[in-house]
């Protein structure tokens, strides 16, 4: 059944018959609050979440995103609306400034600095070298420039990953107060983890993969008493 | 002219032979073991470059007519498109891209010395001039082709990041584009700022040697640099352009394999 909200995936593959990365995959996926992708290493994860940014294109099947098929969708304005941070912080060699303008080409200094407020940086940071921050700053400005193009769902590959536990739990808590349904500017996520912990701290909604197929999905609470031992594990710190 | 200084004959020739043998002598002395490479090399230049000159007795000849010429320039396209396929087996479709790249040069920079009558549109000139200018493409041709290939799977990550925010293929493989072209032109700006400081090069060396005037031979040296630098940068413009699009779907995605992958 299709939906005006989120995400829905009918059918849909990616690989060789031999050999797919996703399989046959029918989903939903909401645009509020967080959801949390879980499973083993190379469940497919970050395939079904590439293709939700249409940075890659299925095999087979269909992605309707708030019922209109992606493919019918302009896909420049697509990934404004539904941006992408990776597992690496990608910053370009400049100014933290001129990468959150990467995405919102007449920035302007009060908005910009506005920006680098809601990712818990310091507006003093705009004029330095994005190159020469840490790991949890560079992934704060990819995440502040992913919101300054309008973002309405973040999809977040495995953002945390590189991080310290520090870094780890500012990405976390800015994660959260956006996707709150009080947020002042709402971001819903589409959060991939291989962490339970993670899991268990962060998602309203969890959907765990293995071997490129949906094993599950529900509330941790629920998963947690999965007949399947390799969901329960996908949950439980 | 006198040209009798160009003619060095049989026994000139037989002569410069005696440098080979001193090269033999030095490398038997110093058991390099490259006795029989420089033979090889020295009888094989000798052969390739009297095949050469007899054919182009034909290709050059004023009373023939110029066919034979544009043939001689097309041959000269094709080896050199073949060339850079081998040199750079990892760029997509290169051999087809270059052909197209020399041909667009060719076009521009011949169609301006010959259209505006610079040199006179004779085999004479045609030939030397296209072989200076596709000589030097296809070394850049490479170059260039290689540099974006390696600049869109080293940089991957910020490419698929740029497109992530909405920006479009080409303006989020500009900056690496940039950077590319940039490795494959500046050598060749190099070599033509610091022209005869250090060597004095080929066409005019050719030229002073069959008893040209020193400074018509920098005319037409100058002339044929320019003629390389345009054609550089011409081949250079369309591999980027053609690569570009190689590289990119038509929907703004990067296609150089699975993510994840190295290649």
């Amino acid at each position: 059944m299709t939906s005006v909200t989120g995400f829905d995936l009918a059918g849909v593959s990616v690989g060789p018959p031999n050999r797919r990365r996703l399989d046959a995959v029918d989903l939903h996926l909401s645009d509020i609050g967080i959801t949390a992708m879980a499973g083993a290493s190379g469940s497919g994860k970050s395939t079904l979440l590439r293709l939700l940014n249409r940075l890659d294109v299925p095999t087979a099947g269909a992605i309707l995103w708030r019922g209109v098929s992606l493919d019918d969708l302009d896909v420049l304005m697509h990934r404004r609306e539904v941006g992408m941070v990776f597992q690496a912080p990608a910053v370009a060699p400049c100014t933290v400034f001129e990468n959150l303008a990467i995405g919102a080409i007449d920035l302007d200094n009060e908005t910009a600095e506005d920006l680098c407020r809601l990712v818990s940086l310091d507006p003093t940071f705009l004029d330095r070298p994005a190159t020469e921050l840490s790991g949890g700053e560079r992934q704060r400005v990819c995440l502040a420039r992913t919101i300054a193009t309008g973002a309405e769902v973040i999809l977040a590959d495995e953002p945390t990953s590189s991080l310290d536990p520090e870094a780890t739990e500012v990405i976390e808590d800015l994660a959260q107060r956006f996707a709150a349904p009080d947020s002042p500017m709402p971001v819903a996520w589409i959060w991939v983890s291989h962490d339970p912990a993670q899991v268990s701290r962060l998602a309203n909604r969890v959907v765990v993969l293995g071997h490129g197929r949906v094993l599950a999905e529900g509330a941790v609470e629920d998963l947690r008493e999965h007949e399947s031992a390799e969901v329960r594990r996908a949950v439980t710190a | 002219m006198n040209g009798d200084l160009a003619d060095i004959g049989l026994s000139g020739l037989t002569i410069s032979g005696i440098l080979i043998g001193i090269a033999l002598v030095l490398s038997l002395i110093r058991q390099l073991g490259v006795e029989r490479d420089l033979v090889v090399a020295a009888i094989r230049a000798l052969v390739q470059l009297l095949l050469v000159g007899f054919a182009l007795r034909i290709v050059v000849d004023d009373d023939d007519p110029l066919i034979w010429t544009w043939i001689w320039v097309v041959l000269m396209v094709l080896v050199a498109a073949h060339t850079v396929r081998r040199r750079a087996p990892e760029v997509p479709n290169v051999a087809l891209l270059a052909g197209v790249a020399f041909a667009a040069a060719a076009a521009v920079s011949l169609g301006v010395l010959f259209g505006l009558r610079v040199f006179e549109p004779t085999g004479r000139a045609i030939v030397p001039l296209a072989g200076m200018l596709v000589g030097n493409s296809m070394t850049a041709t490479v170059v260039v082709s290689r540099r974006i290939v390696a600049e869109a799977r080293d940089h991957r990550d910020l490419i698929e990041a740029r497109l992530a925010l909405g920006l479009s293929s080409h303006d989020a493989f500009a900056p690496h584009l940039r950077e590319a072209l940039r490795t494959g032109l500046v050598p060749q700006i190099e070599t033509t700022k610091t022209v005869g400081l250090v060597a004095i090069p080929g066409a005019m060396t050719g030229l002073i040697l069959a008893g040209v005037e020193p400074v018509e031979a920098v005319r037409v040296q100058v002339a044929v640099m320019y003629l390389v630098l345009g054609s550089v940068s011409t081949t250079a413009a369309v591999m980027a352009l053609g690569l570009t699009r190689k590289l990119f779907t038509r929907d703004h995605r990067l296609d150089v394999g699975p993510a994840g992958t190295t290649p």
